[in-house]
């Protein structure tokens, strides 16, 4: 491992950004791969800061978490120095209503796509970024974004897709548990249909 | 619906102003109709001998089953041998293979691509996903069943099923086109207004004609 | 002269012929470039049945009164093509409709069928069909060039605008050719040929995967198989044009099959060892290399 003191590592990087936001501690994944928090405000800022001063010149991506327990976005930028060989990501949390960001098109005009997405999943608003609100995968959504933890997948796909009556849903560990060790199970479900073993 | 498709005032080059509706004026609004087959049983007979041993299929994957069919025009399993062909436009092509999951957006784009094939046409459902959704039974944006919104003459298990599968699948089904079953086109002109319910049940944004010859 | 009527049922023959020799050559070709492959490839009449599933379609859409044509006018110029020029030499029933100056007209008829597609293709409305179109003609016409000069040199050469009479001047053993009477034109010549037969390195404007299959893109059903039947004729038809000009032509129907397969697998041979060119490379490569081949073999004449 670099030591603190390598003005090329992480660390380093950290060290000197410390200096002028309010960061969080450095949360290192593996070598060259580091996780870091700072409040919402803070990012933009950073974000042009790792860019110009840094290296970090490549947004790999963006994006979010739903901590809805925490009614909580924490939304990740994940940026590389490819000379140094370094990532970094950039986690900051959001609340959740009104889920709003500023946008960073203009430092990384790729990141418009990104928001795009994050709108149209997340319902994330990115107020100035370009084509925002065009639809980006699902085309005409009428329900609340599909990537937010208290959208029902399951009872959605009920509602709106036609179901093929007859269809089996086994789960997998303890449909393989049962017909390989039928005796070792006896209480196990036996009457997984479709189980002639 | 998108801007370009609104009706519009248009000012020609030459001054005089014009109404366009592109739905209306660049589509052609004709409903499909059940094709009789030919008057004669023997010419029935040869033509469906031909369909059948001259399958096109339209190069369009739709899902994972995609990559399945690749390895079929490599010397290992070479389909051409069975008369199957790819073709790149839809104009050209008489069976349409819906290669796995189904998203809402890519069967909007997969009824207008059918429905621009021409009759006798053939649709071939691969894998478990258009079969009753496999693994994306709970997916916010696949469907679960294929024939409810296009005419299907054929499943082919599997998640994803192998090549050889497939091959099987296209022997299965020359056989249902020479024994004269596979009449898709005409039953999904017969029962134009179920399928059209059932497509726009899913789909939304339906900014276009009903039907896309 | 008195128009001899007999002449039509056998140029009726030559073209029944001809057709199926076309559609057997193709599959062939298919069969070459899929073994060359490793694979099996298409059955040798996987043709024919293509041909009567898409004449069995059911239903077809028209675009206008141009898309009509377009086939037709394509198919014109195949068959117009054979018929203006002498299959046989030497055959008074397979002379066809040849004339004087059949020369002319047949470098015409070459042009026919692609001026004719573009009038349908552009109908169709489709974007594609219309680029497919422009790089079409670019090329067509980039090929033509060479062809053209290589033309103009044998006619000097020969003094004649008469395919038969440059046939018979052929005549009398291997080393009156043209291949061997005049290199060059038959060098640039040869080059054109590349280009015309729609394979690789040439093949862009037709290749399936590039903009979805060029001009044809909206054509389906009748009108497809139209197409098709001109692709067994026309290509033998222009290669019988070479064979006329510049390797003696046939004066039997074996001979005829020889030559019209040889010369076709140059192209082919060509074709299956080459990546494709993009149009203004090809263009380009057309004027770097054949053009001024075929401006020294009319100087050299
Ligand atoms: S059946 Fe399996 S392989 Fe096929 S599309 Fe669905 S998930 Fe993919």
């Amino acid at each position: 491992m670099p030591s603190n003191a390598d003005p090329m590592s992480l660390a380093g990087v950290h060290a000197r950004l410390q200096a002028l936001f309010p960061l969080g501690d450095l949360a290192p994944r593996r070598a060259g791969l580091a996780f870091v928090d700072l409040p919402a405000t803070c990012a933009p800022p950073a974000l042009s800061h790792l860019r110009d001063r840094e290296g970090f010149g490549h947004l790999v991506l963006l994006t979010a978490v739903d901590w809805l327990e925490e009614e909580l976005f924490q939304l990740t930028y994940l940026v590389c120095n490819r000379e140094a060989r370094l990532d970094l990501g950039l986690r900051v949390r959001i609340p959740r209503e009104p889920a709003r960001m500023e946008s960073i098109h203009d430092i990384w005009p790729t990141a418009a796509t990104y928001q795009r997405e994050l709108r149209e999943m997340f319902g994330i608003d990115f107020p100035g970024s370009p084509r925002l609100d065009e639809a980006f995968i699902l085309e005409d959504w009428r329900d609340i974004p599909p990537y937010r933890r208290d959208f029902d997948t399951l009872r959605f796909a009920r509602e709106n897709f036609a179901e093929r009556p007859g269809r089996e849903t086994w789960d997998p560990a303890s449909h393989m548990r049962q017909r390989l060790y039928p005796e070792a199970n006896p209480g196990m479900d036996p009457s997984v249909p479709g189980d002639r073993s | 619906m998108k801007a370009e498709l609104e009706k519009r005032l248009v000012t020609g080059p030459d001054g005089v102003e014009f109404e366009v509706d592109p739905l209306r004026d660049y589509y052609c609004d004709a409903l499909p109709e059940v094709q009789r087959p030919a008057y004669l049983r023997i010419v029935e007979d040869l033509f469906n001998w031909a369909r059948a041993e001259s399958i096109w299929i339209l190069g369009f994957g739709t899902g994972c089953g995609a990559i399945e069919m690749r390895p079929l025009m490599t010397p290992r399993f070479d389909a051409y041998r069975y008369g199957i062909q790819w073709r790149p436009t839809p104009r050209q092509a008489n069976l349409f293979v819906i290669s796995g999951y189904l998203s809402v957006k890519t069967l909007k784009r997969v009824i207008r691509s059918y429905e621009q094939m021409q009759n006798p046409k053939y649709v071939v459902g691969l894998g478990s996903c258009t079969l009753n959704g496999g693994m994306y039974f709970d997916s916010y944006n696949t469907i679960k069943r294929l024939d409810q919104y296009l005419p299907v003459d054929l499943y082919i298990t599997g998640c994803m099923p192998r090549p050889e599968a497939l091959l099987a699948g296209f022997l299965e089904l020359k056989k249902l086109i020479r024994a004269g079953k596979a009449e898709g086109a005409n039953q999904y002109a017969a029962n134009f207004a179920w399928y059209k319910a059932n497509q726009k049940q899913v789909i939304h944004d339906w900014d276009m004609p009903d039907y896309n010859w | 002269m008195s128009f001899d009527w007999m002449r039509i049922p056998w140029s009726l023959v030559t073209l029944f012929i001809v057709f199926n020799y076309g559609l057997l050559l193709n599959a062939l070709i298919a069969k070459i470039a899929a073994r060359v492959g490793r694979r099996h490839g298409i059955p040798l009449w996987q043709n024919y049945v293509d041909l009567i599933k898409n004449y069995g379609q059911r239903t077809t859409i028209s675009h206008g009164v141009h898309f009509y044509l377009g086939p037709v006018f394509r198919l014109t110029g195949g068959i117009g093509l054979l018929l203006f020029v002498p299959t046989l030499y030497g055959s008074a029933y397979f002379a066809n409709l040849s004339f004087a100056g059949d020369l002319i007209l047949a470098l015409y008829f070459v042009f026919f069928g692609t001026l004719g597609m573009a009038l349908g293709a552009g109908e169709s409305g489709h974007p594609y069909a219309a680029l497919g179109v422009s790089r079409g003609l670019s090329q067509v016409t980039a090929a033509e060039l060479p062809f053209a000069l290589a033309v103009f040199a044998v006619a000097l050469q020969y003094q004649t605008l008469s395919v038969t009479e440059i046939v018979a001047a052929q005549q009398g053993g291997i080393h009156h050719w043209t291949l061997f009477t005049n290199p060059l034109a038959v060098a640039a010549a040869m080059l054109s040929f590349l280009g015309s037969m729609m394979r690789p390195p040439f093949d862009l404007v037709l290749a399936p995967q590039e903009i979805p299959i060029g001009p044809p893109t909206e054509y389906h059903s009748s009108y497809l198989a139209l197409l098709q039947t001109n692709r067994a004729i026309f290509p033998i038809a222009k290669v019988v044009i070479y064979m006329n000009l510049f390797f003696g032509g046939a004066t039997n129907w074996p001979v005829f099959f020889l030559k019209v397969f040889l010369i076709t697998m140059v192209s082919v041979v060509v074709g299956v060892v080459s990546p494709r060119f993009r149009v203004e490379q090809s263009i380009r490569w057309f004027l770097i290399w054949a053009v001024p081949i075929g401006i020294l073999a009319i100087l050299w004449v």
